[in-house]
């Protein structure tokens, strides 16, 4: 098993640090949190890309790319991250561990001090970040969002999300907005830049072998120059617990495609007032997560109607959102099978063996994930941004104690909020 | 049973031969909470002409993805359902040369590895299960078809090779799939799913001593006949076409060039062209290499510019590809850079940095109990042992790139395709 500690560093700096040696590599991420919002979440996005370009001590991506080979092939990639109505932007890395080395390489210093170079002491010029910089990563960011259209299936979720949410936080892309990219300046980014990294909270995570003194005393001197104010405001996430209209609303766009796209999206409704995470986990399970919810036995098994279906909870904003690939003409026999389903999980039509499968489902991907750096990342990170006070183990054992009619209440308060079918055009 | 140890990446392998001829692989791992296995047979999506009862057989296209896709349907239900139901997460996949039923599983292991075992090894389809199936994988290709991706690559191959079957969609086409009946299904399982022509390979914290008598006593007695197969002639390495356009609905192009590589080769020649290709495509278009930086600072390509080696049944590339505003221009200054390292070889300090990063990536690897067994897997398929990469790497030279490049990039044997914007095509 592991060890974790969590602690504050700096004002508004909580760092969790797990401590393990089954894995031959560490990782280590810094993300700053901010509000989601449409003015400024391309501007978050663009600010990891720009500063990856280069710091104080290695100037331009050659250097950079060389001390990373010299660190045996360590990574250090930008990531722009949304949960709920925060976007936390940063960076993640992840470095051979010392173990598998020749010795007194102290490749975890290195990559922390090399990671704290690019996130605090980025090329200026004239006080604002390199012009070069912001015009090369601000065109990629602008390709990076309009690739969006690239994969359908992604692109029918998020075209969903942007519908159904348009007056809120939550629709805006992670990426942000093509728009809002297109007018981005070098001195914008700067002071966006220089509040964030002083404003934003921080929340740093460690998966590896190292102690967890050596972490800290790493992550000290990587970030020795960071900036803090004394206080901060946390931005928190809207959360509507049913949809602005009656009846669903439905969204049709056409592309020149072979197979049509359902995106569903559903507010959770009256569980969201007290979430139980472990709950909405399992029921997500039961309705469409895996090869054993009926999502998949119903619309792909027994109908044959498609290659995937499947549901989807964001537990930090309280949405469900439902995909799948159909024939145009499927839409209708689609949407009808889907309805009905979530209708049989709220009247607790749920077999002893659906259940039961749920929970398998729950507890082996959550089990599985621990196996993984990148997993115990995602799951910690997750429940620092959703303030989640159990550890993932214990989210496991209380999905097993799920029953059967807090499955059906938390499906009974679901409301469907809005539809979103991508056709093909007509010839 | 055998115990192999390797120093450098502190890793260990159990191995053993079944009475019935099949290698069992197990590769320890303490402190995880999942196990996993692997069971794959030495058939893919390439093996459509093979000898069977004395005669040459012709299969249709995409025959080795729909029979995975019906192997998981038993006399009493569906294994994929029975493996989730007891906490395992079950997948497979299809590959050109490989077909693959692997789960991971946090509890009853053993359990489920008898289910695994057994549901592949007998084999239970009837005219309506196919035919319901046809419905679903229609769906699968229909998907396939509007990536862009997908696309790409396969306009790659059909302007690489003339004739060899890899030129072909995994899955086959709506029309190719609708040839298929239970009885080629039935053909098929019984050439390739024999114990000649598969391997078991399983990681975790497990009884290797266990997991070879459960093997033994699940699996059929008869050790079956190495499967003939037929790919054409060889192919030499000019291109079939110059290369091939399509538009599609993206946002901007998208490129993948390549080029034919030497073929086949075994054991650990095989292991050792493999490792040659791959830092030879890392020195010429990697994200450390002059040409990447060159390319990206001239915002010709950016991050998701990607080159790799691949090697296939009787088939070998070399391919780099991403988007681009003009891939013509990144064509040619990889031609010109292809040129002038086969000729020249390079950066010395390039190369060594290059070879270091690579160490920390096979480290990498080693996390990942699915890319253990894949490796470990197809590995003993194709004669070489995976868990040696890191020794095989230290004895490849600067030269061994050089050459590798001069004999299998020369520019006039290379071929691009591209996906254009819809909008662009109609303009």
């Amino acid at each position: 098993m592991h060890d974790v500690i969590r602690r504050t560093i700096a004002p508004g700096v909580t760092a969790t640090c797990v401590n393990t040696d089954k894995f031959k590599t560490g990782c280590m991420s810094v993300n700053l949190i901010t509000g989601l919002d449409r003015k400024t979440a391309a501007m978050s996005a663009l600010l990891p890309r720009v500063l990856r370009r280069g710091g104080a001590r290695h100037p331009d991506m050659r250097a950079v790319a060389d001390a990373l080979d010299e660190l045996y092939g360590a990574r250090i990639e930008p990531i722009v991250r949304k949960k709920g109505e925060l976007q936390c932007i940063g960076f993640y890395a992840d470095f051979a561990d010392d173990d598998f080395l020749p010795k007194g390489e102290n490749v975890l210093e290195k990559t922390a001090a090399l990671l704290g170079e690019l996130l605090l002491m980025p090329r200026t010029r004239g006080g604002l970040l390199l012009h070069d910089y912001v015009e090369s990563e601000r065109v990629n960011l602008i390709n990076d969002i309009r690739a969006g259209i690239n994969d359908k299936r992604v692109y029918a979720s998020d075209r969903l999300l942007e519908n159904m949410c348009s007056g809120e936080a939550f629709g805006t892309n992670r990426l942000g907005g093509e728009s809002a990219a297109r007018g981005i300046t070098a001195r914008a980014l700067t002071r966006h830049y220089q509040e964030l990294i002083s404003g934003s909270k921080i929340e740093i995570f460690y998966c590896g072998a190292a102690a967890p003194e050596r972490v800290a005393e790493a992550l000290t001197e990587a970030l020795s120059t960071l900036p803090r104010q004394e206080c901060f405001t946390a931005a928190e996430t809207d959360v509507r617990l049913s949809p602005p209209a009656p009846g669903p609303r439905r969204f049709t766009e056409a592309l020149d495609v072979l197979q049509g796209k359902l995106a569903l999206g559903f507010r959770l409704g009256e569980c969201m007032k007290e979430p139980d995470y472990p709950a909405l986990t399992v029921f997500n399970a039961v309705f469409g997560g895996g090869v054993t919810s009926k999502l998949f036995l119903n619309v792909r098994e027994r109908l044959s109607l498609c290659y995937y279906a499947g549901s989807a909870v964001e537990k930090h904003k309280g949405i469900m959102t439902v995909s799948s690939g159909v024939d145009f003409g499927s839409f209708e026999d689609a949407l009808s099978e889907i309805y009905a389903q979530l209708a049989a999980v709220a009247a607790g039509d749920i077999s002893d063996w659906e259940l039961l499968s749920a929970k398998r489902a729950v507890i082996t991907s959550v089990k599985s994930a621990m196996d993984r750096p990148g997993g115990l990342e995602e799951l910690y990170f997750d429940h620092a941004v959703a303030s989640i006070k159990f550890a993932p183990d214990e989210l496991a054992a209380l999905a097993d104690e799920v029953t059967r009619d807090k499955v059906a209440s938390i499906a009974s308060g679901v409301r469907a909020d809005s539809e979103y079918f991508l056709t093909g055009v007509s010839i | 049973m055998k115990l192999k140890s390797y120093e450098k990446i502190r890793e260990q392998i159990y191995s053993d031969r079944l009475p019935n001829g099949m290698p069992v692989f197990v590769v320890p791992k303490r402190g995880y909470n999942k196990s996993y296995a692997f069971f794959a047979t030495d058939y893919g999506s390439v093996d459509r002409r093979f000898k069977y009862g004395g005669k040459w057989l012709d299969t249709p296209e995409g025959v080795a993805h729909f029979l995975e896709h019906k192997m998981f349907d038993t006399e009493d239900g569906n294994a994929l359902t029975s493996l989730s139901a007891n906490g395992a997460s079950p997948n497979a996949f299809t590959s050109s040369d490989i077909t693959a039923y692997h789960f991971e599983s946090t509890e009853k292991f053993e359990e489920n590895l008898e289910i695994l075992l057994s549901f592949v090894s007998i084999p239970w389809f009837t005219p309506e299960s196919v035919q319901k199936e046809q419905g679903i994988i229609a769906q699968e290709i229909r998907m396939t078809e509007d990536s862009p991706d997908h696309a790409v690559y396969y306009g790659l191959m059909k302007a690489l090779f003339r004739h060899n079957p890899i030129r072909d969609s995994i899955a086959g086409t709506v029309d190719s799939i609708a040839g298929i009946t239970s009885d080629t299904l039935y053909d098929c399982h019984r050439v390739f799913y024999n114990p000649s022509n598969m391997a078991l390979c399983v990681t975790g914290d497990v009884d290797p001593e266990r997991i070879v008598s459960i093997a033994a006593r699940t699996l059929p007695r008869e050790s079956g006949e190495r499967p003939r197969r037929d790919y054409g002639p060889d192919e030499d390495k000019a291109p079939a076409g110059g290369g091939t356009t399509s538009s599609m609905e993206v946002s901007r192009p998208i490129f993948l060039l390549g080029a034919k590589a030497d073929g086949a080769t075994s054991g650990r020649d095989f292991l050792r062209r493999n490792l040659t290709g791959s830092l030879a495509l890392g020195l010429l278009a990697g994200n450390s290499s002059p040409l990447y930086m060159r390319l990206y600072e001239e915002g010709l390509i950016d991050s998701d510019f990607s080159a790799a080696f691949e090697t296939s049944a009787g088939v070998a590339y070399s391919m780099a590809g991403g988007g681009s505003r003009e891939p013509e221009a990144v064509f040619a200054e990889f031609k010109k850079e292809a040129d002038a390292l086969g000729a020249d070889g390079p950066d010395a300090e390039l190369f060594s940095r290059v070879k270091k990063a690579y160490t920390g990536g096979l480290l990498r690897a080693l996390n990942s109990f699915d890319s253990i067994c894949y490796n470990c897997v197809s590995g003993y398929f194709r004669g070489y042992d995976a868990f040696e990469s890191a020794d095989v790497l230290e004895s490849v030279t600067a030269d061994d790139v050089r050459e590798f490049i001069r004999v299998n990039l020369a520019p006039d044997n290379m071929a691009m395709s591209t996906i254009t914007p819809k909008q662009e095509a109609a303009n």
